[in-house]
C-alpha cells in the first residue's frame, strides 16, 4: 500500500497562550513560538507507518509512505523529522502560509495525488493553528474519492479500509474502497487502533506515536526530499478566503478560591444563582 | 441581498436541535444584508422533519427525501446539497460531526470558499464576514469569503437555538442528485451509539466534566452530581483516551464546544485544548487538588480539594440547599 501523508508545521499549540495580537489587529504574532508538526498529522503518519508494516521486530515496510508539506525552506526540518520516524520520501511545495488557504492546499494536493497515485491520503482532521478542519473533505471531493473523516480506528481489508469514525453520539463505521481519503482523530494512536492485513489483530502497538532513534535521524538526512513550486501544481493560486482583523479572546474576570464545599454551594446559590 | 440555504440535520425522521443554530445564523445574515433564507431538509424521512421546521420563518422548505439517503454519507449527500445550493449566496450547517464532514465537501463542488465553526456574523458594508476562533480559541480572526457562494458551519454554542416565529413555510420536493463515483465506493456499515438519558452536551444548561484523575470511578463519582444538577456529562481528552469516558464526551478544541450556565471541571488540569471547549461557559467551577492547576485561572469558583471526598460532599450539600 502506498500512502501520502500531508504534514503541516504549526506554531506549538502548547504555547498558544503566547499567541499575540498587535493593537492594529492586522496579524497573529507567532514570534517566539516553537514550531512543531501538527499533532494530528503526526498521528496520521503513525497510522500510515502501522498500515505499511507487519507488526514484527525488526519491522519490514510493506509499502511506501510519502510525506508532503506546503511551506518555506525551514519546513524541511519537519519533513526530515517524519523521514526519521519511518517515512520513505518527502515533498516540499515551496510557498508560505500567507499564500495559502485550505482550498488551494487541497487543489495542489490533488495534482500531487495524480502524480504519485497513492492508495490512501491519510491526514490530520485539523491543523491546530487555523482549526479549519477542511482539507481532507475538499480533497476527497476534488478527487471524487470516498472520505472517512475523524477516524479513531482503521482496519485494512482487501482493497478497502474499514474505518471507525468519531461522530456525535458514538462511533460510525464506514467501509471505503481504495483509493480513499482518511482524516484522523486523537484516538487513532491508541495501541489497538490500526491494523493492516499483514498485522495480527492480537498485536498491540505502544500507545502514541513512535520516536526516531538516533541512527534513523542520521539516515533520514539521505532520504529523498524534492521541491515543487506551487504554481506547477495549481494553475489558479487565487485564495477563496482571506482574513482581515484579528482579536484576542474576551478575558474572563478573575475568580476566587473557596475554602470548602459549604462556601462553594453558598456562592453558587446566592451569588452566581445557578442552583 | 442574501439568500441563505440552511442544511438541516435529520436523524430518525426528526430535525436535530443543531439545525436551530444554523437558522439563527441565517436570520442574522438576512438582518445584516437583506434577503431571505430557505431550509434544505435532506435524508430518509425528511418530509416528516420538514413539518417541524415550517414555523421558523423560512421562505421555503426544500425537501430531498429518498430511501437512498437513509444512512448519511458525505458522498451521497454533497451532490444534492451542491445542486440546491447553487441558487443561494450562503450554504450553512451547524458544526456538528455532520456539518463538519459534509459542508466542506459540498463547498468543493460549488467552488465556494469555506469558513468553519464561526462564532459571529460581522457586518461588512452590505456583505457579511465571519469571526472564527483559531489557535485553540487563543485568537479570533475575521474571515472574508471571496467567492460568490459562502460555505459556512456555525458553532452551536455561539448561536442560540432559533424559536418558532409562526407562519407556515411552503414546502416543495427537490430532486435527489445522482451520486458521483465516490458514492459507489463507500459503504455505511453501522453506528454504535452511546445512549444516555442525560441532556446533550450541546444543549445542557449545566455540564459536569471529569478528567484523568477520576480513573475507573468516572461514572461512580460524576453520575450522582450530574443527577442532582440535571447536568450533561463531559470529559477531558485524557479521560477519553484512557477509556474512563466515551470519546464523544470529550470537551475541547477538538471535541465538543460547550457554553452552559454552569460548568463544573473535576480533576481536570485545564490544558489550553480543554479550555478552548468550555471557556465560554457563564459560571465555571473547578475542583482540583493542585492549587496551581491552570483550570483555576478561568474558574469563577475554585476549590482545592481531593475530588473523591469533595464531590460526594458537594452532592449532599446541593441536595440540602435545594430541599
Ligand atoms: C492535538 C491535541 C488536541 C487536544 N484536544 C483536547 C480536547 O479537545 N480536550 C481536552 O480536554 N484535551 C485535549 N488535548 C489534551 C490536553 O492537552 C491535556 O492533555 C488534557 O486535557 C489533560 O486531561 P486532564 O486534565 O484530565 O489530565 P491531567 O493533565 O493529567 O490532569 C489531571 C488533574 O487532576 C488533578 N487530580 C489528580 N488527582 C486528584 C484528586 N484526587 N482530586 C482532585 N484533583 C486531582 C491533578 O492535579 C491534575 O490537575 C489535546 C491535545 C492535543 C495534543
Ligand atoms: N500547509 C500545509 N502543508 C501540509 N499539509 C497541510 C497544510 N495545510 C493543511 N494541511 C493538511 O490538512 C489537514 C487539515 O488541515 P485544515 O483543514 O487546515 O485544518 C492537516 O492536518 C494537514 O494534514
Amino acid at each position: 500500500m502506498k500512502i501520502l501523508v500531508p504534514l503541516k508545521r504549526v506554531a506549538d499549540p502548547d504555547n498558544a497562550n503566547k499567541v499575540k495580537i498587535p493593537a492594529s489587529g492586522d496579524k497573529i504574532d507567532t514570534t517566539g513560538l516553537e514550531w512543531k508538526p501538527n499533532p494530528f498529522d503526526e498521528y496520521a503518519l503513525e497510522a500510515a507507518l502501522r498500515l505499511t508494516e507487519n507488526g514484527q521486530q525488526p519491522k519490514t515496510r510493506a509499502g511506501e509512505v510519502v510525506v508532503v508539506t506546503f511551506g518555506p525552506k525551514e519546513t524541511e526540518a519537519t519533513l526530515r523529522g517524519a523521514l526519521a520516524t519511518g517515512a520513505d520520501r518527502a515533498i516540499r511545495v515551496d510557498t508560505t502560509d500567507e499564500q495559502l488557504d485550505g482550498d488551494l492546499v487541497a487543489r495542489a494536493l490533488k495534482a500531487i495525488v495524480e502524480k504519485e497515485k497513492p492508495d490512501v491520503v491519510l491526514l490530520g482532521k485539523q491543523a491546530v493553528d487555523g482549526d479549519n478542519n477542511q482539507v481532507a473533505q475538499l480533497l476527497a471531493e476534488y478527487l471524487d474519492w470516498p472520505q472517512a473523516t475523524f477516524a479513531a480506528t482503521i482496519e485494512e481489508e482487501a482493497g478497502a479500509l474499514l474505518v471507525g469514525r468519531e461522530v456525535d453520539g458514538g462511533v460510525a463505521k464506514l467501509r471505503v474502497k481504495l483509493p480513499a481519503v482518511v482524516s484522523v482523530d486523537l484516538r487513532i494512536v491508541a495501541g489497538n487502533s490500526v491494523y493492516s492485513t499483514k498485522t495480527a489483530k492480537t498485536f498491540k502497538y505502544n500507545d502514541g506515536v513512535r520516536f526516531a532513534a538516533l541512527p534513523a535521524i542520521m539516515a533520514a538526512k539521505k532520504k529523498p526530499l524534492v521541491e515543487h513550486k506551487l504554481a506547477e501544481l495549481a494553475s489558479d493560486t487565487a485564495l477563496k478566503v482571506s482574513y482581515s482583523t484579528y482579536s484576542a479572546p474576551p478575558a474572563r474576570k478573575a475568580g476566587i478560591k473557596v475554602k470548602d464545599v459549604a462556601e462553594l454551594v453558598n456562592k453558587l446559590a446566592t451569588e452566581a444563582k445557578v442552583l | 441581498m442574501a439568500n441563505v440555504l440552511v442544511v438541516a440535520e435529520v436523524s430518525e425522521g426528526k430535525a436535530k436541535k443543531t439545525t436551530h443554530s444554523s437558522i439563527t445564523f441565517a436570520k442574522q445574515v438576512v438582518a445584516a444584508a437583506g434577503g431571505s433564507f430557505s431550509i434544505l431538509v435532506i435524508g430518509a424521512g425528511a418530509a416528516g422533519a420538514a413539518a417541524e421546521l415550517a414555523a421558523y420563518g423560512a421562505e421555503k422548505l426544500l425537501v430531498a427525501d429518498a430511501a437512498s439517503l437513509a444512512n448519511y454519507t458525505a458522498e451521497a449527500y454533497a451532490p444534492t446539497v451542491a445542486a440546491v445550493g447553487k441558487g443561494f449566496t450562503h450554504v450553512v450547517a451547524t458544526a456538528s460531526s455532520f456539518g463538519k464532514d459534509l459542508i466542506p465537501r459540498a463547498a468543493a463542488r460549488l467552488g465556494a470558499g469555506f469558513a468553519g465553526d464561526i462564532t459571529e456574523v460581522v457586518a461588512d458594508g452590505g456583505a457579511v464576514a465571519y469571526k472564527r476562533p483559531m489557535f485553540a480559541g487563543n485568537a479570533f480572526g475575521v474571515a472574508k469569503v471571496l467567492t460568490p457562494i459562502h460555505a459556512i458551519t456555525v458553532r452551536q454554542s455561539a448561536f442560540a437555538a432559533a424559536e418558532p416565529s409562526g407562519g407556515s413555510s411552503p414546502s416543495e420536493n427537490v430532486a435527489v442528485e445522482a451520486p458521483s463515483g465516490a458514492a459507489a465506493r463507500v459503504e455505511f456499515v453501522g453506528v454504535e451509539t452511546v445512549k444516555s438519558e442525560r441532556p446533550d452536551l450541546g444543549e445542557a444548561k449545566t455540564v459536569v466534566s471529569g478528567g484523568r484523575a477520576l480513573k475507573e470511578k468516572f461514572d461512580e463519582v460524576l453520575a450522582p452530581l450530574a443527577d442532582v444538577l440535571g447536568a450533561g456529562i463531559g470529559a477531558s481528552r485524557a479521560a477519553c483516551d484512557a477509556g474512563y469516558a466515551p470519546s464523544d464526551l470529550q470537551v475541547g478544541q477538538t471535541g465538543k464546544i460547550v457554553a452552559p450556565q454552569l460548568y463544573v471541571a473535576i480533576g481536570i488540569s485545564g490544558a489550553i485544548q480543554h479550555l478552548a471547549g468550555m471557556k465560554g461557559s457563564k459560571v465555571i467551577v473547578a475542583i482540583n487538588k493542585d492549587a496551581e492547576a491552570p483550570i483555576f485561572q478561568v474558574a469563577d469558583y475554585g476549590l482545592v480539594a481531593d475530588l473523591f471526598t469533595a464531590v460526594p460532599e458537594l452532592v449532599t450539600a446541593i441536595k440540602a440547599a435545594k430541599a
